[in-house]
């Protein structure tokens, strides 16, 4: 049998979804937003939603995911994708709408956007990945950087007294009453991909559904700021990284809806 | 026969808002301007037009509704005051970059920094050369009077969707809180989604039966980047050529003329009056578009008047681009008011004597 003889039609098993384009990612070799962008288009593709999801992207490393992902997109000013979120939705309350995010765009430059669309309860998706870095502006110190991690704004390590915590902002998200549901995913290994893709899914249809705010947070790393190969990069996340973001669901339930008092 | 009510600036703009088909409203409360959105909550538009009103966490957060919005199509506008005006810089420029149409008000008071809640026009330089980061213009309307208020809001977003540009309706508190008698236009109903999606192809509302539709700021080769920029050039200059909209105040036989916009406008007229009774031949020319300014007005009144005074409550910043369009042919001179003081007519003609006439 030549491969030839293998590569036909009725021979395929897995391909890539029409929904992410031909065009050449920018993103480094060891970066796990291709591979969160290509979920986002399966699922949306599985849902058969194209036609009326409309993205909006972030400032930071995922500027062009409008590049990748074959919907309509709105490019948000940083930190701003709730806020545009939350006026797609509202005035055409037929389309899905999702944001994609990374941490200094939704935990530190957007943290009242992404605060208050959680807490309206606005039925949008917030995709946040947390790779604890500024990765598109060279690898500086992010509301998420752990304590003691070196970055090129703190190059002796994060300390804690100087620039606070490492923030926790699902937990955070996950205590207002507006999100329905919040949860903690991965994609280093396929049997995390399996789960985020199912995540990404549930987040969809909860917002078709009416159901509430979810928000998946990424946790990922990006072996290039953290001057790292992504074999060690990926460990090194397993290690310190779910350490302090354990993946896992924050929340599941949907949230209340409001009832005239009564007179 | 028409109906003839009676109610604050600020009120007219919501109704005429509703009447005229907005889609959507995203505000933050500041006075002296907060009756914009109070009205339209107690007009609770979305049970009658289905027109969305939201009271937003922040004035950058509703401004970013609005950029969203005018990308989708839909007519969408805001409101402030001077310093929620200044935080919504990032989104105007934004969107003004991304060639959205959409409508926002600026109900101005007194500056610098937080500065008073009483009107002031010290916003001028703000609203014509560019509030926001890069070269970028917005169309700019200067109310005089309620009746104004309410036509405004539909010739903004008429001149928002031909140009795909913001338009920026520039009032100040004394126009927002003054009660006066409007005539409401007439009730249009909001374009219905397919209406949306025939008039904006480039909107989105989602890719059903057409290519996906981007709205993006963004351009790394500066070569694209240039032909944009040149682009938007060629747009503002044919908004120049064509939208230029101002009132002439009995300069028809003027050897004098006040140049004001808005509220200050309406003294100088006062001010004319007071004057053509001692014999002062003074006329008013009241710029309607800021920008587009009214330069060959200027220019055609440059060549038979003795000399114009420019009256602005602000240190004087309107008063740059009337010097620009008499170009030294005549001397032009400042009378202001700062700090929310408004002048009296009585005080611009003394103005005008001691500083023209001599």
């Amino acid at each position: 049998m030549t491969t030839k003889d293998i590569i036909k039609p009725e021979n395929l098993v897995y391909g890539k979804t029409k929904l992410l384009t031909d065009n050449v990612m920018h993103y480094c070799p060891g970066c796990s937003h291709g591979v969160i962008h290509k979920l986002i288009a399966e699922v949306i593709e599985e849902m058969g939603i194209q036609d009326r999801t409309v993205g909006v992207a972030p400032v930071g490393c995922a500027v062009f995911a409008y590049n990748y992902i074959d919907v309509d997109w709105q490019e948000a000013a940083h930190g701003r994708a709730p806020a545009l979120a939350t006026a797609l939705k509202r005035l055409n309350p037929e389309n899905v709408v999702f944001t994609y995010q990374g941490d200094g765009d939704l935990a530190a430059i957007g943290t009242a956007e992404t605060i208050h669309a959680c807490n309206r309860g606005e039925n949008i998706v917030i995709f946040f990945v947390n790779n604890a870095i500024y990765g598109m502006t060279g690898g500086q110190m992010a509301p998420t950087t752990l304590e003691g991690m070196k970055t090129a704004t703190c190059p002796y390590g994060r300390n804690t007294d100087i620039y606070g915590f490492p923030l926790k902002i699902s937990e955070l998200l996950a205590k207002l009453d507006g999100t329905c549901y919040v949860t903690r995913q991965s994609t280093h290994k396929t049997a995390n991909i399996v789960r985020a893709k199912k995540a990404i899914r549930k987040a969809f249809e909860n917002s078709m559904a009416g159901k509430g705010t979810s928000v998946v947070e990424f946790v990922s790393h990006c072996n290039t700021g953290w001057k790292m190969s992504p074999v060690q990069a990926n460990a090194w996340m397993e290690e310190h990284m779910f350490a302090k973001y354990p993946l896992g669901d924050l929340k599941d339930t949907e949230k209340k809806h409001y009832e005239e008092p009564a007179k | 026969m028409e109906e003839i009510k009676l109610m604050k600036g600020n009120e007219a703009i919501s109704h005429a808002a509703v009447r005229c088909g907005c889609d959507g409203y995203f505000g933050y409360p500041i006075t002296p301007q907060s009756e914009v959105m109070e009205t339209l909550q107690e007009l609770k538009p979305w049970e009658t037009t289905g027109m969305v009103v939201l009271q937003a966490e922040s004035e950058v957060s509703a401004i970013n509704m609005v950029y969203a919005g005018a990308g989708a199509g839909k007519m969408v506008m805001t409101s402030s005051s001077s310093p929620g005006i200044s935080l919504k810089q990032e989104g105007i420029s934004y969107i003004a970059a991304a060639e959205l149409p959409c409508v926002i008000l600026n109900v101005m008071r007194g500056g610098p920094g937080l500065g008073t809640i009483q009107p002031s026009q010290a916003d001028y330089f703000q609203s014509v050369k560019g509030g926001g980061h890069g070269d970028y213009r917005l169309i700019v309307l200067a109310p005089s009077s309620v009746q104004e208020m309410a036509d405004f809001v539909g010739l903004g977003f008429e001149l928002a969707f031909k140009y795909r540009n913001p338009c920026l309706i520039l009032s100040d508190g004394v126009i927002g809180q003054m009660m006066e008698k409007v005539v409401l236009p007439p009730f249009k109903p909001r374009r219905t989604q397919e209406e949306v999606v025939a008039q904006c192809p480039w909107a989105t509302t989602g890719k059903k039966g057409r290519a996906r539709n981007i709205i993006t700021s963004l351009e790394m080769a500066p070569e694209i980047m240039e032909q944009r920029n040149l682009h938007l050039l060629e747009k503002y200059r044919t908004i120049e050529e064509n939208e230029v909209r101002f009132e002439d105040y009995h300069c028809e036989d003027a050897d004098y003329v006040c140049v004001s916009f808005g509220s200050s406008a309406r003294v100088c007229k006062s001010a004319a009056e007071l004057a053509r009774h001692e014999g002062i031949n003074l006329g008013v020319l009241r710029p309607i578009t800021l920008f587009p300014f009214p330069t060959k007005k200027i220019q055609e009144l440059a060549a038979r008047v003795k000399g114009f005074l420019t009256v602005e409550m602000s240190a004087g910043q309107m008063v740059e681009d009337v010097r620009l369009a008499v170009n030294g042919q005549k001397p032009v001179e400042f009378f202001g008011r700062q700090g929310g003081m408004v002048p009296t007519a009585e005080e611009v003609l003394d103005a005008l004597k001691k500083q023209l006439i001599k």
